[in-house]
């Protein structure tokens, strides 16, 4: 996987928030390289910048130094090129389901009866297929999620971010999302930039994990997950995935410890 | 009783309907029992008797006809020009900075306290019926409605944005209709205000209209032809103001969800 291209790019990125009491770096001077048909998991403790690296990447924050590119071209604002899952639940309550999905479609102009082509397909990945003409309201929030999910793919991006999506879920539903996920990932290998405060996940789902330190975040680890696809959610008690999570867990407790110390 | 726990929907109805029972009641035992003077209030029964009087033979039908056009002719030019400029409101913040001030100071202007003016400039003709309404109603149409499109969400702008949507497209496919249901309970509001306003315009220089009707009734003491065309003027209320209720549940079943 590490033969395959970069398409993203990130260049001594960096943020500084101002506020009231003067300015806190909140992310220290960060690269990061993420290739063709990753998946990247970063991994921190809360109030790390993790979310906010993201959010630099899809064009919602601008960095205070440093540059991110595409595929070489300089990233200046949102785009559809980068879809985008949020922790908190984004589907416009005004539309159905399936007209959520059509919503980047519709912005490009594409016509009416291939939308709903596309967007009946992704709704079919996604397993909500009957629910089509559903409101978000009427729907669980593992669904709503779903549904975010099948908005994001069917805009066919060149890379997903998602920011803790399944982060409000229960935890049950949450690992039957990140098998959907996953098993999405595994079929078309489109390249996910993936933050989680939950290790477990990362490790799951990731091919690669990058752990963060405490705020101002700078990247502590950068981890090859040496688990062969398609994962099985059995994989979670091999030995390998209990390595991994447990040099994990060392690292990011740290991180905690250290984050507490500083707020101490 | 438990605080906020709901009621049944028929104990409901009946408690609403109940209470005009008691207030009818009331009404009739202070003037059957005469404990007030029929000059200063009339029975129900005498109102009623009055009221067909008007409607059939003095031609208040047409009175009512002007009042809810004034009505409704000043409130529709008052919400054409208020929605554009709120949305913009809303959504530009520059356009904001520019309007606000004045549109704060400009709503607290009693819209009553310009009839002197406003029958100076316009006469006392349709034009000034329909300038006090829209003074009324404008400014306030115009804040409420830059509050609620400011408010949107502001991670369903932010999802929007990742799915390519322009800054047009962002006002006419996230903005609006995201604030569309809020927007049409404000006019709803408003809408019931404007009737307090046309009333106010009809009781100087008007020759016609349920607020001329009551000045003129003032003059013959007929304080049941003034309570009859204040019901009437309170039905068309209850009845616009569930027309207007039904209608947004219609236009926008998704608001109604999870309520």
């Amino acid at each position: 996987m590490s033969n395959a291209p970069n398409i993203l790019s990130v260049r001594g990125v960096s943020k500084r928030f101002r506020s009231l009491h003067g300015e806190t770096l909140a992310l220290q001077a960060t690269d990061l390289d993420v290739a063709e048909n990753d998946f990247i998991t970063i991994l921190g403790p809360s109030g790390c910048g993790k979310s906010t690296l993201l959010r630099i990447v899809a064009g919602l924050d601008t960095q205070t130094t440093g540059e991110v590119s595409l595929d070489g071209r300089r990233i200046a604002g949102p785009g559809a090129d980068r879809g985008m899952v949020f922790q908190s639940y984004t589907l416009f309550p005004w539309l159905t389901v399936r007209d959520n999905v059509c919503f980047g479609l519709r912005e490009r102009g594409l016509p009416r009866a291939q939308q709903l082509e596309v967007a009946d397909g992704y709704l079919a990945k996604v397993g909500l297929k009957g629910f089509a003409n559903h409101y978000p309201k009427q729907l669980s929030g593992g669904m709503q999620q779903r549904t975010a999910l099948a908005r994001a793919l069917a805009n066919d991006p060149r890379m997903l971010l998602m920011d803790e999506p399944f982060g409000a879920l229960d935890h049950q539903t949450r690992e039957l999302m990140q098998e959907l996920l996953l098993g999405i990932w595994e079929n078309d290998r489109k390249t996910v930039l993936f933050v989680t405060h939950d290790i477990d996940e990362a490790v799951f789902m990731g091919s690669r994990v990058v752990v963060m330190s405490a705020r101002p975040g700078r990247i502590k680890l950068d981890r090859v997950v040496p688990l062969a696809h398609p994962r099985h959610y059995s994989i979670k008690t091999t030995p390998g995935f209990a390595q991994l999570k447990a040099e994990l867990t060392e690292a990011v407790r740290e991180e905690v410890l250290a984050a507490q110390a500083a707020n101490a | 009783m438990k605080p906020l726990t709901p009621v049944a929907p028929g104990a409901r109805i009946a408690l609403g309907v109940g209470f005009f029972v008691v207030f009818v009641a009331l009404w009739s035992l202070a003037t059957f029992g005469g404990f007030v003077q029929k000059t200063f209030l009339a029975d129900p029964l005498t109102m009623l008797r009055s009221g067909w009087t008007l409607l059939t033979e003095m031609g208040f039908a047409f009175d009512i006809g002007m009042t809810v056009w004034r009505v409704l002719g000043g409130f529709l030019i008052a919400t054409a020009l208020a929605l554009p400029l709120g949305v913009a409101m809303g959504a530009y913040k520059p356009v904001e900075a520019f309007f606000e001030p004045f549109v704060s100071f400009a709503r607290y202007l009693p819209a009553s306290a310009f009839i002197p003016l406003l029958i100076l400039w316009a006469g006392i003709g349709e034009a000034q019926k329909l300038a006090v309404i829209f003074i009324g109603s404008f400014f306030q149409l115009v804040l409420m409605i830059a509050v609620t499109v400011g408010n949107t969400r502001r991670d369903l702008v932010e999802a929007a944005y990742t799915l390519g949507v322009s800054d047009r497209g962002l006002i006419r496919r996230v903005l609006i209709p995201g604030a569309a249901p809020e927007i049409a309970e404000t006019l709803r509001m408003v809408l019931g205000w404007a009737w307090t306003y046309v009333i106010v315009a009809e009781l100087i220089g008007a020759s016609s209209g349920i607020g001329h009707m009551i000045t003129d009734s003032q003059a013959l003491l007929a304080t049941d032809q003034i309570i009859f065309g204040i019901i009437v003027i309170g039905l068309i209320g209850l009845v616009s103001d569930l027309l207007f209720k039904w209608a947004n549940r219609h236009f926008f079943p998704w608001a109604q969800l999870g309520k």
